[in-house]
């Protein structure tokens, strides 16, 4: 278990003091494939390089197993960088040695024998499946197998966590879908935890169970994964799961227009159409704004931004109409969250 | 430009030119290899170290130093750096004769040359080392490697060709170096050139010894050149 209690980190830079996280405590479980996700500038870096203490935090305290990392000494910290290893957007292969060599070179730091380390490491390409890569050096390799490579590293030291800065970020949408494939695999097989930065939604909807948005270095919501993809709150959190939202759309929505958000939960909760029976049984004919579907682990959520026509009674009506299907959600004015949370921002 | 000739490449002239080249040439050259080898060879045993902690030492670097030290190594490279060779070969006649017992001939060349080109060479390979990829200095950091592993293991490797070029340029300017020789005694073809050529007026003896000088610089800087294009991994075609 890793536990990020009252986290802070703040660098001084030629513009003063930066406060890149500010009091962020988190708890990620064993096995947990944990998903951190913010836009650039988030603190999401900063962030995964405090738990493995590359940045110190200036406040507050990592907590693995018990042990609180930043007490630790340099030597130690060392020894536990071959338990939390790392992956990274730009692979960082040395790319002056052959694949081989370069899944070799943590082995190295823990003093394997050489000839044990030929075996492990030809062991680990077999399992990122590049068997036939040994030799090879990483310039002639394709993105996605030096991501592979790099994987096949931060394994050769049997790690507890592994710590994926934007490992995918790099790659196309394909490539993304085979290496999360293979990091999922990495989770169940070998029981290693795995904690994943993104500004993608879709890395984390396809591989975490549990995730924490990061804004401005706070997180602003905290959650399984189903549960924040059904019912966000937060506004940096709408941003993400909603397209429409993060496209702006909902601005240009009339200051006088009443907006319900819905969505949608699993296959059974499409089976009764919605807007047409309130139509029939309220005789409000609701404005279809946008509307997406998405998966998640194999459960299919649909959203739906509406105008609701008439007055704040016809929006009592709907309201408590669409409360009532199941494995439906309803949050209401969309547009009004929004300029009540800047209010609260300027106030 | 008649005259010039008549003076300078008249049969008398040339057939003396020609009686150093077949008698000295040879031998010259191999002083001044020899000169340039040795000097490049020490200049890079102290200077790649020192290279290595002007980048690690750095108060950004991977194992920062203290400042007064930092301050102190980069003043004395750049002090070296400044003195003109010439001034250097006699200001460190001294040292040059406690170090090899004498202070003149081919073995007290190497000193001064040594002092002048590890600054040289430091610098050089300071600029090697702070073109490695930052991110894969951190992943070294990140899997657990001190400050030392990571020099040895990923900032050194990382850098062969860079460093070779870096080696390259270095032994060419020590072979220039090598021409002032003659001012403790040395020799070379450096020397050759002054004392047989311009000081008995004969230019043609100047003029060969320069040819071979070129010569030595194109082989060393081929041969740099294609040891580093070999050796890099990044260029390489399946």
């Amino acid at each position: 278990m890793i536990e990020l209690r009252n986290l802070s980190k703040s660098f001084t830079t030629a513009d003063g003091p930066v406060d890149a996280l500010k009091h962020v405590s988190l708890t990620i479980n064993d096995g947990d494939i944990y998903g951190i996700i913010g836009m650039s500038g988030a603190g999401k870096s900063t962030l995964v390089r405090c738990i493995n203490m590359l940045e110190r935090p200036t406040e507050g305290s990592v907590i693995w197993d018990e042990t609180d990392l930043g007490s630790l000494g340099k030597k130690e910290i060392q020894q536990v960088r071959h338990q939390i290893t790392m992956i990274f957007q730009s692979f960082n292969l040395l790319m002056q040695r052959t694949c081989l060599e370069n899944i070799m070179l943590p082995l190295k730091l823990i003093h394997m024998p050489r000839a044990e380390a030929r075996k492990k490491a030809t062991e680990l390409l077999e399992t990122v499946g590049l068997p036939d890569k040994a030799n090879s050096y990483p310039a002639q390799l394709s993105g996605g197998q030096q991501q592979r490579i790099a994987i096949a590293r931060a394994l050769a030291t049997n790690p507890k966590v592994l710590l994926c800065d934007e490992a995918t970020s790099a790659l196309d949408p394909k490539t993304t879908h085979s290496i999360l494939d293979l990091i999922r695999e990495i989770n169940r097989t070998m029981g290693i935890t795995v904690i994943v930065i993104t500004h993608q939604m879709s890395v984390v909807q396809e591989i975490c169970n549990r995730v924490a948005i990061l804004e401005n270095g706070t997180v602003v919501e905290e959650g399984d994964v189903s549960q924040i993809f059904s019912n966000p709150k937060a506004r940096a959190t709408k941003a993400l799961v909603f397209p429409d939202v993060a496209e702006g759309m909902d601005t240009y929505t009339q200051a006088n227009q009443q907006t319900i958000r819905l969505v949608f939960q699993g296959a059974e909760a499409t089976a009764k159409p919605l807007i047409t029976s309130m139509a029939i049984d309220c005789k409000i004919a609701a404005n279809i704004l946008s509307a997406t579907t998405r998966t998640l682990n194999g459960k299919i959520y649909g959203n739906m931004l509406l105008s609701i026509p008439g007055g704040p009674d016809e929006l009592a009506t709907a309201v408590k109409y669409l409360s009532k299907a199941e494995s439906v959600t309803v949050q209401v004015d969309v547009q009004y969250t929004r300029d009540a949370e800047e209010a609260g921002v300027n106030g | 430009m008649g005259d010039y000739l008549a003076t300078y490449y008249n049969a008398e002239k040339l057939e003396k030119a020609w009686t150093v080249i077949r008698t000295q040439f040879l031998h010259e050259t191999g002083v001044t290899l020899y000169i340039t080898l040795v000097s490049t060879l020490f200049a890079i045993l102290i200077g790649l170290p020192l290279g290595v902690i002007l980048v690690t030492g750095d108060s950004k670097g991977i194992r920062p130093l203290p400042k007064p030290l930092m301050a102190f190594l980069n003043g004395l490279i750049n002090l070296l750096r400044s003195a003109p060779f010439i001034i250097l070969i006699v200001v460190l006649m001294p040292v040059t004769r406690a170090i090899v017992g004498k202070a003149v001939g081919n073995a007290a060349v190497i000193v001064p040359l040594i002092i002048a080109a590890f600054p040289f060479v430091a610098r050089l390979v300071e600029g090697s080392l702070r073109e490695v990829n930052p991110n894969i200095i951190e992943m070294s950091l990140s899997m657990g490697a001190s400050a030392w592993e990571t020099v040895i293991h990923v900032m050194l490797p990382e850098s062969v060709p860079s460093l070779i070029t870096s080696f390259t340029t270095a032994i060419t300017t020590i072979l220039g170096y090598t021409a002032m020789s003659g001012a403790v005694g040395g020799g070379g073809l450096g020397n050759l050139a002054i004392t047989q050529g311009q000081q008995r007026y004969n230019q043609a003896v100047l003029l060969a010894a320069l040819i071979v000088l070129v010569i030595l610089v194109q082989i060393l800087q081929s041969v740099g050149t294609r040891l580093a294009r070999k050796c890099d991994r990044r260029l390489k075609e399946k």
